[in-house]
């Protein structure tokens, strides 16, 4: 960092500097206490990263690919460190490039803040070059955002898009900076925002609705827990440890939710929803007390409503009031952060014991081993299934590394047998499902936690929707482990042509490049495996390697996913086979 | 059962709050009936009125949904017997209509109507009053040739004793949230 610079910031934080709106962009960010963004320069932010130019000692940017690749990565940076996430990019094709990592940050609750460039203030709504209105674009599927017209506005905007986007249910904010605003000067002052008068980030809780819960507690024979990502983004996996082990009750996850308890928690009974656990789908209509942590009732997790929890109150904890009642009508909400209403609930439940309950999820957890997992985990035909690929690399791992993965069939399958030891290790797109989201989130990931492993699970499809960031990770050196899992075919698609479209299997197929001349291109070292008996050498390579690894496992072509509750059934209708 | 909803949104006046809030509505299908929107009785605080016809169950979703707007400070749902409410309309009718017989006037007597304004061409006839009130005027003068019609947005005044938004910003001070106009007016 120039000299200039230095001093220019140990200034900023206690009295009025006079600095170019570029400036302020970087400052503000040093203030937040950012030390990583994800970008790609372009017209209308050139200003932003000339100022960049003083900071690369303080701010460490990485060079995506491409601005889609930049938010995932930005994700999947939030998602591991629990911090916000950074992004940078133009305006026009830019900013639209990062709409969909936008609409994904949104869906899935992940505080990311993205910084875009934006023509000159007097050639606004003209269709000047490179114009696109992001404003109006993302509006639905930001947190908030914002268009900064001013030098001078910086820090305010600045403070309160960091302030929206962590607080209360995280979300994705946009900050759309014009180019004159960008070369503007200001009295630059630096003062973090503390609340947003229109903003209710956290609830204050009613402890009126803690004692009706607690009440329901008390009386039910067979409650269930069902842990969503809230409780990960909160920071209560200790208060739910502690809920669950005084009550007794039996836990299970949605796909977000995974790694808030450790696989092997004794009252951790599997994953929920269209391709989770036997036990928590089958037995949600025989509870007679659901408890929602932290989670959304998603069509995922509920199938059919009208046929979902048939026999049981619903106790609903959230911090964001417009879940209540959105899906699923709760007996008794609990409105609040789940770090703070988990404790307040733990000490006025009894102590319980729900053995016997529990123990008829471990029975059907029997069931599901011997006429499903076994067979997937130790097939007794020649071709490699997903499984038993996801639950070696697991075993390699110690099943203590950050699982990041795609979307598709090797997602259900990934979040189905990698085993968990501790919290913020499961990086996957749920809510919107975003093919192409797993490479680049993976390096978010890693560079966010340098001292965990990283591992990507990917299909052959996801990959090569975001494959151009083989070149982020060569240039930036980051040490993921990729573990493509390529059938040629786009898998989940299939399945639901072959079960529900007369095997009909219009455009699935792929015909796919040779991914490891790819890789080779990228200068990354790789392996393809084709037999069982090369898989675990080669996963023991992967490991071993230094810096990154793509591990290409060709598996079963038409494999399928189950068990799985058919679209449109009810949680009780699972399929095993 | 699905009936007549009038909401009350509240907002901070930003670039863009319009269409934030009609998003919500666009994304699950509902078709606005009716809205208008000024500054309130509060300085700086935008107030929205809103017409719709849905269930209480979902409007009292939909409520919280805009609520969720960043820059939304509260939003308050009303059926139609919780609010008194007005529409205004505006009648142009051919100068030369109101000399042919007393007809006009006797309509504009009828309906408490009045003429804002008249020249050698044509006169403005003005109404307050419910939709269907303003739309039987208009069937009732159409005959005599109304060459311009035009309706306004609902405007409404809840049945309780006090603007709740004021409560609600009371609440806000005792809940020792500092709002952030400090540093708005900087802008």
């Amino acid at each position: 960092m120039d000299k200039q610079t230095d001093t220019l910031m140990k200034d900023s934080q206690k009295k009025a500097v006079t600095m170019t709106g570029a400036q302020a962009v970087m400052e503000s960010l040093v203030n937040e206490g950012v030390e990583i963004l994800f970008g790609y320069p372009g017209g209308a932010i050139m200003p932003v990263y000339d100022a960049l130019y003083s900071y690369s000692e303080k701010l460490n940017h990485i060079l995506v690919r491409h601005e889609q690749g930049a938010v995932h990565a930005a994700q999947g940076y939030a998602r591991a460190t629990g911090k916000v996430g950074i992004c940078l990019v133009t305006s026009g094709p830019a900013a639209t490039n990062a709409v969909t990592g936008i609409a994904d940050a949104m869906i899935d609750s992940t505080p990311v803040v993205v910084i875009s460039g934006q023509v000159g203030s007097a050639l606004l709504g003209t269709d000047a070059f490179q114009e696109t209105d992001v404003v109006g674009i993302t509006q639905p599927v930001t947190k908030w955002n914002y268009q900064i017209t001013r030098a001078d506005e910086i820090p305010w905007a600045m403070a309160r898009a960091f302030y929206i986007a962590r607080s209360g249910r995280p979300g994705p904010v946009l900050l759309d900076i014009t180019k004159d605003a960008q070369f503007g000067s200001l009295e630059y002052i630096y003062k973090p925002a503390i609340s947003v008068r229109s903003y209710t980030p956290y609830p204050i809780i009613d402890p009126g609705q803690v004692e009706e819960a607690a009440r329901l507690i008390n009386f039910a024979k067979k409650p269930l827990a069902l842990i969503g990502q809230g409780v990960v983004i909160a920071g209560a996996e200790a208060e739910l440890k502690k809920f669950l082990e005084k009550t007794g009750i039996p836990a299970a996850q949605t796909l977000l939710g995974l790694s808030a308890l450790p696989s092997d928690h004794k009252l951790n009974v599997g994953g929920l929803g269209m391709h989770g656990n036997y036990g928590p789908n089958l037995k949600t209509n025989e509870c007679d007390l659901i408890i929602g942590i932290g989670m959304r009732f998603d069509d995922r997790v509920t199938a059919d409503t009208r046929r979902y929890a048939t026999n049981a109150k619903i106790i609903h904890m959230d911090i964001d009031p417009a879940e209540i009642n959105k899906i699923i009508h709760a007996d008794a909400p609990i409105l609040g952060n789940v770090k703070e209403s988990l404790p307040m609930l733990t000490s006025r439940v009894s102590k319980n014991d729900h053995k016997k309950w529990v123990e008829e999820f471990h029975a059907c957890y029997r069931i599901e081993y011997e006429r499903l997992i076994e067979r997937e985990l130790y097939p007794d035909k020649p071709v490699i299934t997903m499984a038993e690929v996801v639950r070696r690399v697991s075993d390699a791992f110690n099943d203590d590394a950050i699982m990041v993965t795609d979307v598709g069939q090797h997602q259900m399958v990934a979040w189905r047998y990698f085993k968990f030891r501790q919290s913020r290790s499961v990086i996957t797109s749920g809510g919107l499902g975003t093919m192409g989201f797993g490479l680049p989130a993976a390096i978010g990931a890693k560079l966010g936690r340098p001292d965990r492993p990283v591992c990507l699970f990917v299909g052959d499809g996801g990959l090569q929707m975001t494959i151009q960031e083989l070149g982020t990770i060569y240039q930036s050196k980051v040490p993921v482990k990729i573990v493509l899992l390529n059938n040629n075919f786009l898998g989940m698609v299939r399945q639901w042509q072959e079960l529900f479209f007369d095997l009909r299997y219009a455009s699935t197929e792929l015909v796919n490049p040779d991914f490891q001349t790819i890789s080779k291109g990228y200068f990354i070292p790789s392996a393809k495996v084709t037999k069982r008996e090369e898989l675990d050498k080669a996963i023991k390579k992967m490991v071993s390697t230094d810096g990154p690894f793509l591990l290409e496992v060709v598996v079963e072509k038409e494999g399928n996913v189950f068990p799985m509750v058919p679209a449109g059934a009810s949680v009780e209708d699972i399929l095993l086979e | 059962m699905r009936q007549e909803f009038t909401l009350t949104i509240f907002s901070e006046n930003r670039v863009g709050i319009l269409n934030q809030i009609t998003t919500v509505f666009t994304r699950r299908h509902i078709n606005i009936e009716s809205l208008t929107t000024s500054e309130s009785a509060i300085e700086g605080i935008h107030k929205f009125t809103i017409v719709i016809y849905s269930t209480r169950e979902e409007v009292d979703l939909l409520v919280k949904q805009v609520e969720k707007r960043i820059d939304v400070l509260k939003a308050y749902s009303f059926s139609q017997d919780e609010i008194i409410y007005q529409e205004i309309a505006l009648y142009k009718v051919p100068t030369a209509a109101l000399f042919e017989g007393n007809e006009i006037e006797k309509l504009v007597r009828q309906y408490g109507a009045r003429i804002l304004e008249m020249t050698a061409e044509y006169a403005v006839i003005e109404k307050t009053g419910h939709k269907h009130e303003t739309q039987e005027l208009f069937e009732k003068l159409d005959p005599y040739g109304v060459t311009q019609f035009t309706r306004s947005g609902r405007v409404a005044i809840n049945r309780l004793k006090k603007e709740p938004l004021n409560s609600y910003l009371r609440k806000l001070d005792k809940n020792d949230v500092k709002p952030d106009v400090e540093i708005d007016t900087q802008l």
